[in-house]
């Protein structure tokens, strides 16, 4: 990573901690929500820009890992507890909708994924037994921990922070392992790769997994920030919104999420100035966006960091090394 | 010399077309031996049938006497199995020297001991001593999507050799390659032959290079075996003539 990168994430790092002396408490709950999505959007970009897995079902984990916290705390589980579960589950979930996937790949899997999502939407609406149905899930308290009661907006910001800053540390463990470069052989040459010994059912599978995992404790922290939760939150608008936080910020690079959720949460916000024209602006924006930035915000940045010249050594020329037996 | 790799009977077809017509053949411990023949003739569909990447329809495949028909590639890969695809398959956007680790990190322990392990799965200096082999070290830290389709070509080839296989396949390594690059291809693969003892089998259109590389060859022609033996002999007579070389490289 270079000087600038440092000195970005470091500026951010500190804006961060920072920002909720500063905001009113809907900006605290805003910027929550930033944290709260970024670990999905983490997870999908896990599962999307690095191995290369198409998903739509992001939506559904979080709403399968919100629902569980939420059933789970009332039925008197510690909420720790029911966070670890939250997680344990969407994990063996993300590993069974894996399966799809070394079969179809591409479009193909995102209407298997598109159809999953659906499928638990349904099951959150109709199984009024076990989720109350239309109704939702009212009175979700924020936990205490030893000690320490996070129900105060700044409070549970900064429990969200730690814990993403805590997710976001073991993925980039991750991908900096061969686990990393393993996920992008299978994005870019899954053929190639099981000729060179990589075992790409089992990484595509946990890709999937690992990936609805952070889902699903995405979802575990969203259901005590909004503190109500009902089927219409976790609808494939939900799924779409977080592949959106993905591609905007930068699909298969680790800060992209962060940038995309940031954008995805806030930019809604700050276009209410426009009164009832804000989601259309919205949407416009983001269409310029991805026709200038394919590569997302992260992507356009790199390029002009490059084009400015703020790079490591600048490669050696090729005639010269094999001239001189360099 | 004992046999590394025996087929037995194998057959593919796809649909009404029988692509490989009850082949059978041996690659014998330490040779590099040439596969040749026209377009089509089911060349690349034979290896794919013995090395996993398909399921043959009918017969048998054996490495050191035991049957591997119907394993995985990844499977057959880590007994020591490597090979090269026709076309160009490099990882682009992962650099030289990650496109090497990556080729040997599946070799060592468990998928999970990985994770807690090193970045570089202790193959660091082994990646870079094969990027010196293949003299590629001025492109170590450069994406492999930026190198010339001749680099990459090397790059490829480097990759099948980075956990030292014991036995090689390369599927048309010279295709596309120039004159330069193709004696340094030579050179690099003899060596490594040399140093290993390692068993190679080539399939290849490009005959100056077979020849002067394979001490055996074998010919396929509308998926069946038309001939086998040394390249002389092979250069000389009529069915192969008839059916692939032409008499021009025949007089050649």
């Amino acid at each position: 990573m270079n000087r600038v990168g440092i000195i970005g994430i470091a500026i951010a790092a500190v804006s961060a901690a920072a920002l909720p002396f500063f905001l009113k408490p809907f900006g605290i709950y805003l910027i929550s929500m930033w944290v709260v999505l970024t670990i999905a959007a983490i997870g999908l970009n896990l599962t999307l820009g690095y191995a290369g897995q198409v998903s739509l079902a992001q939506g559904a984990f979080v709403g399968i890992g919100a629902y569980s916290v939420a059933l789970l705390t009332q039925a008197g589980w510690p909420y720790p507890a029911a966070f670890i579960c939250a997680g344990l589950l969407c994990f063996g979930i993300g590993w069974i909708l894996g399966y799809p996937a070394l079969r179809v790949q591409h479009h193909y899997l995102a209407f298997v994924t598109l159809a999953f999502t659906t499928l638990v939407f349904l099951v959150l609406r109709n199984e009024e037994w076990l989720t109350h149905g239309i109704y939702g899930i009212n009175g979700i308290v924020r936990p205490t921990l030893f000690g320490w009661s996070t129900n105060g907006a700044r409070a549970y910001y900064f429990f969200s922070l730690g814990t993403l800053t805590v997710l976001a540390a073991g993925t980039w463990w991750m991908l900096r392992s061969p686990w990393g470069r393993a996920f992008i052989a299978l994005r870019e040459n899954p053929i190639r790769a099981l000729s060179l010994g990589l075992d790409t059912r089992r990484y595509t599978l946990m890709a999937f997994a690992i990936g609805s995992m952070l889902g699903g404790l995405s979802g575990a922290l969203y259901a005590p920030l909004v503190q109500f939760i009902e089927p219409n939150s976790f609808t494939l608008g939900l799924s779409f919104n977080l592949l959106l936080m993905v591609i905007v910020g930068g699909s298969g690079k680790f800060f992209g999420p962060f940038l995309g959720a940031l954008i995805a949460v806030l930019l809604p916000e700050w276009m209410r100035i426009t009164e009832g024209y804000y989601l259309i602006i919205y949407a416009a924006l983001i269409m310029v966006m991805m026709a200038f930035c394919p590569y997302g915000v992260l992507g356009m940045l790199e390029r002009a960091l490059k084009a400015v010249g703020v790079r490591r050594d600048p490669p050696a020329p090729a005639l010269q090394a094999e001239g001189t037996g360099l | 010399m004992s046999a590394v790799l025996e087929v037995s009977n194998l057959r593919k077809s796809f649909g009404g077309i029988t692509a490989v017509d009850n082949v059978s053949f041996d690659v014998r411990e330490g040779e590099i031996l040439g596969i040749i023949g026209p377009n089509g003739s089911g060349k690349s569909t034979l290896f794919n049938c013995v090395l996993g990447q398909l399921t043959p329809s009918a017969g048998e495949v054996r490495l050191d006497g035991k049957v591997t028909t119907g394993m995985r590639p990844c499977d057959l890969n880590r007994l020591g199995v490597s090979r090269t695809f026709q076309l160009l398959q490099v990882f682009p956007q992962l650099s030289v020297r990650d496109n090497l680790i990556l080729a040997g990190q599946e070799h060592k322990g468990s998928m999970y001991s990985r994770l807690i392990g090193r970045a570089d799965a202790g193959l660091g200096e082994a990646a870079d001593k094969m990027i010196e082999f293949f003299r590629l070290s001025h492109l170590a830290g450069e994406q492999a999507g930026a190198l010339s389709y001749g680099q990459q070509k090397l790059l490829d080839a480097a990759m099948a050799f980075m956990a030292g296989p014991r036995f090689v396949l390369l599927d048309e390594p010279a295709g596309g390659v120039n004159l330069t690059m193709l004696g340094l291809l030579r050179e690099r693969l003899q060596a490594y032959h040399a140093e290993r003892k390692a068993t190679f089998v080539v399939i290849e259109h490009q005959m100056e290079f077979v020849m002067a590389l394979c001490t055996r060859v074998l010919v396929l022609a509308e998926g069946r075996l038309i001939a086998e033996g040394a390249p002389a002999d092979i250069r000389r007579n009529t069915a192969v003539i008839e059916a692939y070389l032409g008499r021009e490289m025949a007089n050649a």
